[in-house]
């Protein structure tokens, strides 16, 4: 054993290598992208320093914010676990937000029928969600495996399935009491919101979702890097011949990696509609699902990248409103922030370049 | 002398590799200077450092006399230096005069002035015979045409300097000559050419001198015409090199594999194989020799299960295993060395470790309930690296990608003879290797045959089918022309055959 110590070692600075490459390359397009707001506040004349003292500590100031930053964060995880899984076996999954939408809808629908005892009925509703994700992304899969349809032109078509379902569905069967456009609220044994979570974090909309979310990082982590199933996906995402050829079901793979994909966005949705809301509003597709691909990308497509894009993207989603509140600026802002921050991740490889060109000049002096 | 070029002792060194190690390269004006050197052996990494890809480490580069530095393509571009890549960089869907001016537009106001441009790169064809038609699109024009398109790149930025990269692993016989008489056209209008090759018989037609590198060391510098190919074959080798690998009598037993009236589909939907019945049977190595494009690929693909066939039966061992899907068939102990590696046979942004276990991850001891056994996927991978020379120079973990060709092959060889498989299909196993690689799979090939087990080989390369089969079935346009014993039998009456001529009865 003795000569393959050296060996796992260079394997071990290998592999830190990489991820440390793709750490600093989204780290250097947060930088950019913060620096690229606090000019857009000094152009609106405004001061960027209090600008991101507010936001961060509109996000961070007590347990409240946190829990809210969280909160945010959460479905987000769920969208860009999604995204990401999808994409390390070579597909788009553009339909997190009808997955989510459905998975929302079976948590909810199962919510407001079973009158269950809550340590019981959130795990059905929960399962139920990864359950109808699950199903509606299996249905592009299977026609991406079966006829070739594009999986970006399924999705997107069954985003607005899922749009009209919910439309049809909610008011049909689950009409709230005073309006036509949205669902009764779902009662507290039906939501994944703990009052003891809810009070230690000041009232806050955290709920367990976070911790779900927790999980399935993990989970998709470990299905990813340890698992036969995560080396026959990547397998097939990244050269689907070769694949093939060592008999591995290139169309067994589409199906699946788009049912873990949907079953995450689907999970997503549980925790949104049935954690950090309490009904569902018709005619509203979820942003969730697009946002979910800037986390997916700035986050390397690595579930840890995605949960420490989410909960930043969550943080600023919940310090703009304080931002807005402590200083005149607007904001859209913090909107252009996280725009531009994915703008830069998008064209890291430029980063790369300015980078590999700096230290190659560096070089020459010495 | 006068040199247009002198790299002096240039060293370069990768984490776990020194790539060059103190070479000298003296390209005179207007000679053909060949760069000889197995798969590996620094040939690439010395002309990157020429390109400006690479910094070196040490040494001195020299430019018509002047030391220079070369620290990115476009000084190297300024300096006159161009260069053809093995594989082409092309954009498919532009014309010849949009991929040409690609990154050197001259423009009018806004627009990209194709025009002249256009024009510009006419004149240069017809002064070097190029005979390339500027509008035409890159996806419609042949390998060797696209080629030529490389060539022009260089000449339409005004290159004195030519590389050319592995220039003829991509042509037809026929190419070859043609490209061999546009350098010599070049070198006349007072160009320099560098060939990397490790193909001797060009070497000896068309170059002036060349220089020697063997892993990463240089051995020397040659006149080529008072040096045998047999001697520059030693140099870049570093030992005798039997151009002929030496092969016992076959000694078959049992069919394996039975083909019974197998027909299939091509791509385009008609019949690419006819009624095709052919044994192959263990310890005998069954070569298939054709044109490329004849159906070779419709056998192959029928038989390890990419392709459904139409009709007819595939009999492995007695079981047909006609409607089994491709993990079954490995299982029932089939093994493909598939003809494009990159596609085929491995997942070149995998570990070198992961890819050596692409057929096997999924039962013990490599993985148990659906996790991946790490420990024993490495100790596989190290096994098979240390059994069949593979080099790399990241270990087991480098990532496939960055293994030159030669090793590549090695790896996809080691990984599906180590299945043990009762029946091996080759294709092409040997493409774009140098001698040495070529002698070492060969030789593997044979060994597995001489363990009594059944090879089926497919290549387009005559020589090497009629080296190492014992029996040659002929192809032609989807259907068997007919089955000759390799002793019996030689180029012509093959070569007649692979045309459609029906041998005639009784041989």
């Amino acid at each position: 054993m003795k000569p393959n110590t050296g060996k796992y070692v260079q394997q071990l600075r290998a592999i830190k290598v990489t991820i440390n490459k793709e750490y600093v390359l989204a780290f250097v397009a947060v930088i950019l992208g913060l620096l690229a707001g606090a000019a857009l506040m000094l152009l609106t004349g405004n001061n960027p320093v209090s600008g991101y003292y507010y936001l961060f500590r509109g996000g961070l100031m007590n347990v409240e914010r946190v829990g809210n930053t969280l909160a945010t964060a959460t479905p987000l995880i769920f969208t860009g676990l999604s995204v990401a899984f999808a994409f390390r076996t070579g597909l788009f999954n553009i339909g997190a937000s009808g997955q989510m939408l459905i998975g929302g809808l079976f948590a909810t629908a199962v919510g407001l029928t079973l009158d269950w005892p809550k340590p019981l009925l959130l795990p059905v509703m929960v399962f139920a969600a990864l359950v109808g994700g699950g199903l509606w992304a299996a249905l592009p899969g299977w026609l991406k495996a079966r006829f070739n349809v594009h999986e970006v032109v399924a999705t997107i078509m069954m985003n607005w399935i899922a749009y009209w379902t919910v439309f049809y569905t909610v008011p049909r069967y689950f009409k709230g009491p005073f309006l036509e456009t949205e669902s009764q609220r779902i009662p507290y044994n039906a939501s994944l919101k703990l009052n003891s979570l809810t009070s230690l974090f000041g009232g806050s909309y955290i709920n367990l979702g976070i911790f779900i979310a927790l999980l399935f990082v993990l989970i998709a982590a470990v299905i990813l890097e340890r698992t036969t199933l995560g080396y026959e996906l990547k397998a097939v995402g990244f050269n689907r011949h070769a694949a093939e050829s060592a008999g591995i079901s290139v169309n067994k793979n589409i199906i699946l990696s788009m049912t873990i994909a949907g079953a995450l966005a689907g999970l997503g949705g549980a925790t949104f509609y049935v954690g950090y809301a309490s009904n569902m509003q018709i005619g509203v597709l979820p942003s969730h699902g697009f946002d979910g691909i800037a986390v997916a990308l700035l986050g390397a497509n690595t579930p840890l990248g995605v949960l420490g894009a989410s909960v930043f993207f969550g943080l600023l989603h919940t310090g703009k409103g304080f931002m807005n509140a402590m200083t005149r600026i607007p904001p859209e802002i913090a909107d252009t922030v996280m725009a531009t921050i994915i703008y830069f991740a998008a064209t890291s490889i430029m980063v790369e370049r300015v980078w590999t060109r700096w230290r190659a000049k560096r070089g020459g002096v010495r | 002398m006068d040199y247009v070029i002198e790299m002096l002792k240039i060293r370069k060194e990768f984490p776990g590799v020194v790539a060059c190690d103190d070479i000298t390269l003296q390209l005179a004006k207007g000679e053909i200077h060949a760069l000889l050197g197995e798969n590996g052996a620094g040939k690439s990494t010395l002309m990157s450092i020429l390109f400006g890809l690479y910094q070196p480490d040490s040494g001195t580069i020299r430019v018509r006399g002047n030391d220079v530095r070369i620290s990115n393509p476009n000084i190297a571009n300024d300096l006159g230096i161009g260069m053809v890549h093995q594989h082409f960089k092309l954009v498919e869907n532009f014309t010849v005069t949009e991929n040409i001016i690609l990154g050197s537009e001259s423009t009018r106001g806004l627009l990209v002035d194709v025009r002249s441009a256009a024009d510009k790169i006419r004149v240069l064809s017809r002064r070097y015979g190029l005979n390339v038609e500027p509008e035409s699109k890159i996806a419609d024009v042949s390998v060797g045409m696209q080629q030529r398109v490389e060539i022009l790149k260089m000449l339409y930025r005004d290159a004195e300097i030519l590389i050319f990269d592995e220039p003829t692993s991509v042509l037809t016989p026929q190419e070859v000559r043609e490209l061999m008489k546009i350098m010599r056209s070049l070198v006349n209008e007072g160009k320099s050419i560098i060939l990397i090759t490790h193909k001797l018989k060009e070497i000896k037609e068309i170059a002036n001198r060349c220089t020697v590198i063997r892993r990463g060391k240089p051995v020397g510098t040659v006149d080529v015409a008072t040096t045998s190919q047999e001697k520059l074959a030693e140099m870049m080798v570093g030992r005798k090199v039997l151009m002929k690998v030496e092969k016992g009598p076959e000694n078959p037993g049992e069919t394996i594999l039975r083909l019974d009236n197998l027909s299939v589909r091509s791509g385009r939907g008609v019949l690419g194989l006819k009624n095709f019945s052919l044994d192959v049977r263990c310890g005998e190595i069954v070569g298939v020799a054709g044109v490329d494009g004849n159906g070779q690929s419709e056998l192959v693909e029928a038989i390890v299960g990419l392709k459904k066939a139409e009709e007819g039966r595939i009999l492995l061992n007695g079981k047909d295993v006609k409607n089994m899907s491709v993990r079954n068939r490995i299982r029932e102990g089939m093994a493909l060395i598939p003809g494009d590696r990159h596609k085929y046979g491995l997942i070149l942004d995998y570990s070198l470790e992961d890819n050596l276990v692409l057929k096997v991850y999924d039962s013990q001891p490599y993985s148990r309930n659906g996790f991946l056994k790490r420990e024993a996927i490495h100790q596989q991978a190290e096994k098979v690296i240390s059994e069949f020379d593979v080099r790399s120079g990241q270990g087991s973990a480098g990532a496939a990608r960055s293994l030159s060709g030669g090793n590549q092959q090695k790896a996809i060889v080691g990984r599906e003879i180590d299945l043990n498989p009762d029946l091996l299909v080759a294709v092409q196993p040997t493409r774009g290797l140098d001698v040495g690689a070529i002698e070492y799979i060969h030789r593997r090939i044979i060994e597995q045959r001489d363990r009594g087990k059944a090879v089926l080989l497919v290549s387009l390369e005559l020589d090497e089918i009629l080296t190492l089969s014992d029996r040659i079935a002929v192809i032609n346009n989807g259907e068997l022309v007919g089955i000759v014993q390799a002793s019996e039998t030689n180029e012509n009456q093959v070569g007649l055959m692979m045309a459609g001529v029906q041998r005639e009865a009784g041989v």
